[in-house]
């Protein structure tokens, strides 16, 4: 799950990361207030679940509050990256003598939260990955002890030289490492962690991700959930336990099991088709969620056939059958579709779609070919 | 032959009573595996079906039992205590079921485990099936036949899907692995390829790939450089949109992006085949055989 900036900054807050002070805005007029209370010069910055949000013009500065009006509203307008600007962050604009970054993630390879630390912050971590690798460094933390002071201290001098800077950034570091373990974290991120002239070391940016895995046992956190800010679609399959991507094809699908799910959308592809979307109905067997899964996938105007490619295992193909039926008699389609199913409760399944008129295939290969010729008008790949 | 498991697999499952537990207890029980026990907090000294022994810790169960594997079924927020009970219970061998497993919990599981010596298969896997002799998790047996081939995969159904073509193709198996799709798990690809590649039984190895991470293009390599048995691989997610299943942060670590482009041709390089369609396992793996 992915929160906003001001919301990580109060979790990163509550861990004693020194963070500038920051209020939240959904109008104009508010952001304006706000920019006159901290009376300074302020950057008003766009509050979207979507990277790039600067070179999207979706953070600006405002050297008055009439400024700030203006940018606020013209922020608000902007949607990046698909997702509409609901709300702007409005937080005085800080003097930076250096700009670094320090994030945290786990990585698969070495099963461990990694620790990454470069000098050169600000700008796209993973360009300076790939460019100039010397300058980023990795560290992978114990997850039974948590990062020690002396690794902080290893991370710290990577970054600074001074004294001072260097205890600063350890502490910073050892608070981040706690607030993303006693959070659920899989991601939690500094980009930049700045030095001012003054020499104090301050968090600009909190980026943090949160592991839908940790949401049922996390209320406090499941609650920055914020609705508004995601695709309306990706919201409801949620709702009905689904997953959900949306795509640029025209194939709608529904699989159980991500695995098969992406082969195929790839098996679409390769007869000449384009899927719609990504669409996992998971492993348990519930009517009802084939029900949403076709409620959102014709709510898609691109979506000219529907391909359900169901393989039970846990997941009772006649539980699927009678969804696809209730689903129809609800909400009659509007466009062909095809349907593969095989595997636990075939005959059941089979035999209540023929009660109700349709029909299903059993080989995947030759669903795929008729789903992709009925979504390009009878041109078969 | 087989790999992990065999006739003389002596299984509990913790969980046994819950939904999930008890419904593939059964089909485990029907397709000839050695069920000898459960694990219920709080239901030990009752029977699960008048038949299997329900204890109320693992402990307990491995002592009067002389269980030497575990299936794991319970929910999400438990199976990480669950897999440490079974690793320090001594069970050499742990297959985890669940999914949603938090990861944060697995960072600390994976040591735990290592260090008590036990091998884990999962969380969120469907665990695996030496066709005719024993399954342990929730692979339909129906959908497998023995034979000679050994089969490794990160996903579920997409499983049963080559299976399932496989069969039908009168191709048999030896074993069939699920690893299990989360970011990280007990068993890898290549601790099973190693596995096969020394089973006597098995001739051939199918992997079944997805995008994200390096495991694929290492195992490639241990193909490569350690297997003299043929291999072929298929990897799903060649159609997935970037950025939106792998955090982008997590391409950094790994310095790769983890792309089904990238896997398929660590597969060429490394003279493992590669399936374009699911189907094309069988062809390459009949070839491969000849």
């Amino acid at each position: 799950m992915n929160i906003h900036e001001y919301q990580a900054k109060e979790i990163f807050r509550k861990y004693g990361i020194p963070i500038p002070p920051g209020e939240v805005a959904t109008t104009p007029e508010e952001a304006e207030k706000i920019a006159r209370r901290f009376g300074t010069t302020v950057v008003v910055k766009a509050q979207v679940h979507a990277g790039g949000r600067g070179k999207a013009g979706g953070v600006k500065l405002a050297k008055s509050p009439e400024e700030a009006k203006t940018i606020a509203a013209q922020i608000l307008k902007l949607s990046i990256k698909g997702l509409p600007v609901q709300k702007v962050l409005v937080t005085p604009a800080a003097d930076i003598a250096s700009e670094a970054y320090v994030g945290i993630i786990v990585d698969r390879a070495s099963k461990r939260a990694v620790f990454m630390a470069s000098p050169a912050g600000g700008i796209d971590i993973e360009e300076v990955a790939a460019k100039t690798p010397e300058k980023l460094l990795k560290h992978p933390v114990d997850p039974r002890y948590g990062l020690q002071p002396f690794e902080a201290m290893q991370l710290a001098f990577f970054l600074y030289s001074d004294m001072k800077q260097v205890r600063a950034a350890a502490k910073i570091l050892q608070q981040l490492y706690k607030a993303f373990a006693e959070n659920g974290g899989s991601l939690a991120e500094i980009n930049p962690l700045v030095t001012t002239p003054q020499g104090d070391v301050v968090a600009l940016d909190a980026k943090m991700v949160i592991d839908d895995n940790e949401l049922d046992r996390r209320a406090d956190i499941a609650a920055l959930r914020d609705e508004s800010a995601e695709a309306p679609s990706e919201v409801e399959a949620r709702k009905a336990s689904l997953t959900f991507i949306k795509l640029d094809g025209n194939v709608g699908c529904v699989v159980n099991g991500a695995g098969l799910a992406m082969a195929t959308m790839d098996l679409v592809k390769y007869y000449g088709g384009e899927p719609a979307n990504f669409l996992d109905i998971g492993g348990s067997s519930n009517p009802e969620k084939v029900v949403a899964a076709l409620r959102i996938i014709t709510s898609d105007p691109s979506v000219k056939a529907i391909l359900f490619n169901i393989f039970g295992g846990i997941t009772r193909t006649d539980d699927v059958a009678n969804g696809i039926v209730t689903a129809i008699k609800q909400n009659p389609l509007k466009v062909p579709l095809v349907i593969r199913l095989t595997g636990t409760n075939e005959e059941i399944a089979l035999k209540i779609l023929k009660e109700n008129g349709m029909s299903a295939m059993t080989d995947m290969d030759e669903a795929v070919k008729k789903a992709v010729a009925l979504a390009t008008g009878g041109k078969a790949a | 032959m087989s790999t992990f498991i065999d006739k003389n697999t002596r299984l509990i499952v913790q969980g046994i009573t819950g939904r999930d537990g008890s419904f593939h207890t059964k089909q485990m029980i029907e397709y000839g595996t050695q069920v000898v026990g459960g694990v219920t907090p709080g239901k030990g000294g009752q029977k699960f079906e008048n038949q299997v022994p329900i204890f109320n810790t693992v402990a307990e169960a491995v002592k009067n039992t002389g269980a030497n594997a575990t299936v794991i079924y319970v929910p999400p927020p438990f199976a990480a205590d669950a897999m440490m009970e079974a690793a320090d219970a001594g069970i050499p061998f742990i297959v985890c079921i669940t999914e949603g497993v938090p990861v944060l919990d697995m960072t600390r599981v994976y040591p735990f485990v290592k260090e008590r010596a036990s091998r884990l298969l999962g969380p969120n896997c469907p665990g695996l099936i030496s066709p005719g002799a024993s399954k342990v998790g929730i692979i339909p047996g129906r959908i497998c036949t023995p034979g000679n081939v050994g089969l490794v995969s990160r996903s579920g159904t997409l499983t049963y899907e080559v299976v399932y073509q496989m069969t039908r193709a009168g191709i048999g198996q030896t074993t069939c692995v699920g690893i299990g799709g989360d970011p990280i798990n007990g068993t890898n690809f290549i601790d099973c390829l190693d596995a096969f590649e020394k089973d006597p039984a098995t001739k051939a190895v199918v992997m079944i790939g997805e995008i994200g991470g390096t495991d694929e293009q290492e195992a490639a390599r241990f193909v490569k450089d350690k297997m003299s048995k043929p291999v072929v691989g298929f990897i799903a997610g060649q159609t997935a949109p970037p950025g939106r299943r792998m955090g982008h942060a997590g391409a950094i670590i790994s310095g790769s992006a983890g792309t089904a482009a990238e896997k398929m041709q660590a597969f060429e390089e490394n003279g493992v085949g590669v399936a374009k369609r699911p189907i094309d396992v069988v062809d390459l793996l009949k070839r491969a055989m000849r």
